[in-house]
């Protein structure tokens, strides 16, 4: 069973207390893009065997977007952090290092 | 004035612990910016109760505030006095970004007195009930079985619980399944 810490009501939420949202952090390419950043921003996703960025909602609870950061291998959980930035907090990325020595995901190492 | 209909007409059964629906409870959701001082003292001022703490209910002489998420409240009022309630914070905050609507008709309410409450509970929602961990004013929004829920203590022997009136049958059917005579786990 997945626990996650909301980042805005402080509950520790099991699983079938959120909806997961899918991948963290894309940019979103819209008019005015070229076709092959509008297909990247639709259709390409990573699928990592380790360390992944996702979109969660507290859906039966506060009902807040957050982002999480976890294994995909060993579903250890790094942190959870708020959904209003771009890019993983600092501290967060710190943990992954200490854990995943030279992990990397899309542009985030 | 005529009768009001809630959701079951204020069905109630005898287990575990007693399971009621509350007849009218009012209610006004509220949403705001708690860290502006103008919706925070113009909201605790009408209502006449504190602003409650993350996940805290905070009881006033006749109302309550409930804290739901980092920007929405519920007041609990008197079912007679909630439209009126909900003119004068509408006013009171009509120059913020700011939310006020009555639900009242909205959800379904329901309360449990005595007994293994929080045995009731623990059944149905993944919420560690033990006393430790959830305390007389703490609040929980959840999920009970299938469907979202909020629930708080108002005393040690009394809880209340809020959920969409549309599945207000649903709710009472499971506060009943769950409080079963005899169905007492003794673990809580």
């Amino acid at each position: 069973m997945l626990i996650l810490e909301c980042p805005y009501c402080g509950v520790k939420a099991e699983e079938t207390e959120l909806t997961a949202g899918g991948e963290a952090h894309l940019k979103r390419y819209g008019p005015g893009s070229s076709d092959d950043e509008f297909e990247g921003y639709l259709f390409t996703r990573e699928n990592p065997m380790g360390v992944h960025f996702e979109r969660w909602r507290h859906s039966n609870g506060c009902g807040k977007w957050f982002h999480a950061a976890r294994s995909t291998t060993t579903l250890e959980v790094f942190g959870t952090y708020s959904a209003q930035t771009t890019e993983p907090p600092q501290e967060i990325k710190d943990k992954i290092s200490a854990r995943h020595p030279g992990w990397s995901w899309r542009d985030q190492s | 004035m005529s009768d009001i209909a809630t959701s079951l007409n204020g069905a109630s059964f005898e287990g575990i612990t007693r399971v009621e629906e509350m007849r009218a409870q009012g209610m006004i959701t509220l949403r705001g910016d708690f860290a502006d001082p103008a919706f925070v003292s113009a909201v605790t001022g009408l209502v006449e109760a504190d602003m409650p703490g993350q996940r805290q209910v905070s009881t006033g002489a006749e109302r309550s505030i409930l804290w739901m998420s980092p920007d929405e409240l519920m007041v609990l009022c008197t079912y007679a006095e909630a439209p009126i309630l909900e003119a004068k914070l509408r006013d009171a905050l009509a120059d913020q970004h700011a939310l006020v609507a009555n639900v009242s008709d909205a959800r379904a309410c329901f309360e449990l007195v005595g007994g293994d409450l929080r045995e009731v509970l623990a059944k149905l929602a993944p919420v560690d009930m033990s006393p430790e961990a959830f305390a007389v004013g703490d609040l929980r929004r959840t999920r009970l079985a299938q469907v979202a829920g909020a629930f708080w203590l108002s005393s040690e022997d009394k809880a209340q619980i809020v959920c969409f009136r549309s599945v207000g049958e649903y709710m009472f059917n499971l506060l009943k399944t769950a409080a079963q005579p005899g169905s007492s786990v003794g673990f809580i």
